[in-house]
């Protein structure tokens, strides 16, 4: 059994929304292993999203223990969890995310700025990461000149460039059309089968769902069912 | 995140809205421009009220009745020609008392007119003030006993009223009574934009008749030393309060006079500044403005940032080194527009204008500091924005 990349512990998650108590996540228990490639489904509303952030370190449970890399997410300070998204987890947004006004180079050198990197150093790593989604002859070129597809290659790129060990993908293919989207899907698996990143897709579609070894299904805060629970 | 890197993601940023960024700091140039010049404009007038000060001889006593004070209203005289004597008395020496009384009048020559300040004085005031001759004689004692209508004139009027003709032995009119023209005086220039040579001197005496009074304006007194000056002020006064029972007189010296105009002009200067910072308050209040627009418009930015490993302080950084940008750039436009317009000031108008080292300094340590007080609040709301709330904002 490999170690654990992360692991949640009934983990719950309320927001309070006009003066209204959500429960997004109520106790989930959820272990991610390194290399594995997994799929969150579920309807709108279940929670998957709550779940993705969670295992993002963008916010902290309300309840139950998260554990990233074995260390304990809650008792951790604002700046050691921008520490760890900085080095062990790379994010893919449905909406790409790039900066409209900066070259396809400086967009994913963006996570090694936070890292204290000097400018050659960032471009020199940027410039291998976007080699790796077959970017390469794409490095000066803004995300407005490039096509759908292409822009959310940029974003894999910038997901790489940090070398995560986790790599979050919330409906990446959601703004794709079906060949795009399939290019993208290639990427992510040839990433996790050849580097051994941990990959974890939210989506919607069960097309893009079948490609993970792993489907874990959410329905009302609550995981329904788990393909292949390794807890 | 390294400062430089910030740095260039600040200037990017401004760059992109130029437009924006400009007007922004327009505010910021105008205000700090307004300093610059007000600021300039009345360190040059003090500074001329200066060197007027060290160019007197400090030994010259002006008396007149009422209180000497910034503020007082001026008082009604009751200082007398008799008056002379008792002065001459106090002093030792007659000749060293010089009367005057002023009045704006008319002078006419033909159909050529000038309006001009008429002075009726005595035969003493070029032994007590420096008011050399350029040609001619100035009024003598019997022109004084006697009332005698001449008149010796400042060089503008003479332009004016004579133009080319030489006006020695000729007749002018002050307002409508003849006069003949004995001397003509050295030209001074101006102060404060105020022509010293659109002045007439004519006998006390004739003058009193002239403007239909029996008084006189004030007394002035060249002491015989510098040291005898403290000592003669208290005497002066003290023999007039014993003549005038129950009246206020002042004995005071030019320098003292200068010293107060120096005190009202720096007061002015303040106020000036004062209004000037306000503008620049204003401008701050525009750069904190646009900053919150900024931040709001890159939420979605901040939130990437963010979830890419950006710490709260990182992002505080980018909008605080922006809005500083802002401020400092602008302060800069605006101290080289205010140094050039106070140049400009002091070359072509009568204004002076002193652009004393310290004021840019500190317009341009003001407006940094302005874009760090108005920087700080909106940057910090950027900071501490929530990464997954700031990546779903559309």
């Amino acid at each position: 059994m490999s170690a654990a990349a992360v692991e949640a512990v009934d983990v719950s998650r309320s927001y309070q929304l006009d003066g209204v108590a959500v429960d997004a996540l109520r106790g989930v228990s959820l272990r991610i292993d390194t290399g594995e490639y997994a799929a969150i489904v579920g309807p709108s509303g279940s929670g998957k999203s709550t779940l993705m952030h969670l295992l993002g370190c963008l916010d902290r449970p309300t309840s139950g223990t998260l554990g990233i890399g074995g260390r304990d997410v809650a008792a951790m300070s604002d700046v050691e969890l921008a520490a760890l998204r900085n080095s062990t987890i790379g994010f893919v947004f449905q909406s790409f995310q790039l900066l409209t006004r900066t070259s396809a180079l400086d967009n994913v050198s963006l996570p090694l700025v936070y890292r204290g990197l000097r400018r050659a150093q960032r471009r020199a790593r940027a410039a291998d990461a976007l080699d790796a989604v077959g970017l390469g002859h794409r490095l000066n070129h803004r995300p407005g000149q490039l096509s759908g597809g292409e822009q959310q290659r940029v974003a894999i790129a910038r997901a790489l460039v940090g070398e995560p060990a986790l790599l979050l993908a919330d409906e990446p293919t959601g703004n794709l059309d079906t060949r795009s989207g399939a290019d993208v899907m290639a990427i992510l698996g040839r990433l996790n089968e050849q580097r051994g990143v941990a990959v974890v897709v939210v989506t919607h579609d069960p097309d893009v769902a079948a490609l993970a070894g792993r489907r874990i299904g959410m329905r009302d805060g609550l995981v329904e069912s788990d393909s292949g629970a390794t807890a | 995140m390294r400062s430089t890197e910030a740095f260039r993601v600040a200037l990017d940023a401004l760059r992109a809205n130029g437009l924006r960024s400009l007007l922004t700091m327009l505010g910021v140039i105008i205000g700090v421009a307004a300093v610059v010049i007000l600021v300039a404009i009345g360190s040059g007038a003090k500074q001329e009220v200066e060197q007027q000060v060290e160019g007197l001889g400090s030994n010259i006593i002006i008396v007149v009745p009422g209180k000497f004070e910034f503020g007082s209203a001026p008082s009604v005289s009751r200082l007398t020609l008799d008056d002379v004597d008792l002065l001459a008395r106090v002093l030792g020496d007659r000749d060293r008392v010089a009367v005057s009384i002023a009045s704006g009048e008319t002078v006419r020559v033909g159909s050529r007119e000038s309006f001009v300040t008429v002075n009726g004085v005595n035969e003493s005031v070029p032994n007590v003030f420096n008011r050399p001759l350029a040609r001619g004689d100035y009024i003598t004692d019997t022109d004084v006993d006697t009332r005698r209508r001449v008149a010796v004139l400042g060089s503008t009027v003479v332009r004016n009223v004579f133009g080319d003709v030489d006006p020695l032995g000729r007749q002018v009119a002050i307002a409508g009574v003849r006069f003949r023209v004995i001397g003509v005086f050295s030209e001074v220039g101006s102060t404060f934009g105020v022509d010293r040579d659109a002045e007439v001197h004519i006998p006390v005496t004739a003058a009193q008749r002239l403007f239909g009074v029996d008084r006189i304006d004030a007394l002035a007194v060249k002491a015989p030393t510098t040291d005898s000056v403290e000592d003669l002020q208290v005497e002066l006064v003290a023999a007039l309060q014993e003549k005038y029972d129950g009246e206020e007189f002042s004995a005071v010296t030019q320098t003292q006079i200068l010293g107060t105009i120096g005190r009202i002009l720096s007061l002015l200067t303040l106020v000036l500044a004062a209004i000037a910072a306000i503008s620049l308050l204003v401008g701050g209040v525009g750069v904190s403005n646009i900053m919150l627009v900024s931040v709001r418009e890159r939420t979605r930015e901040i939130g990437l940032r963010k979830a890419l490993g950006a710490r709260q302080r990182d992002i505080l950084l980018q909008f605080l080194i922006e809005a500083v940008l802002l401020c400092v750039v602008g302060g800069l436009i605006g101290i080289g527009l205010g140094v050039g317009t106070a140049l400009l000031v002091d070359a072509v108008s009568p204004l002076p204008a002193v652009i004393a080292w310290w004021s840019p300094a500190l317009a341009f340590a003001v407006s940094a500091a302005v874009g760090i007080f108005f920087g700080v609040a909106p940057a910090r709301r950027a900071g501490r924005l929530d990464p997954v709330v700031a990546l779903r904002t559309e």
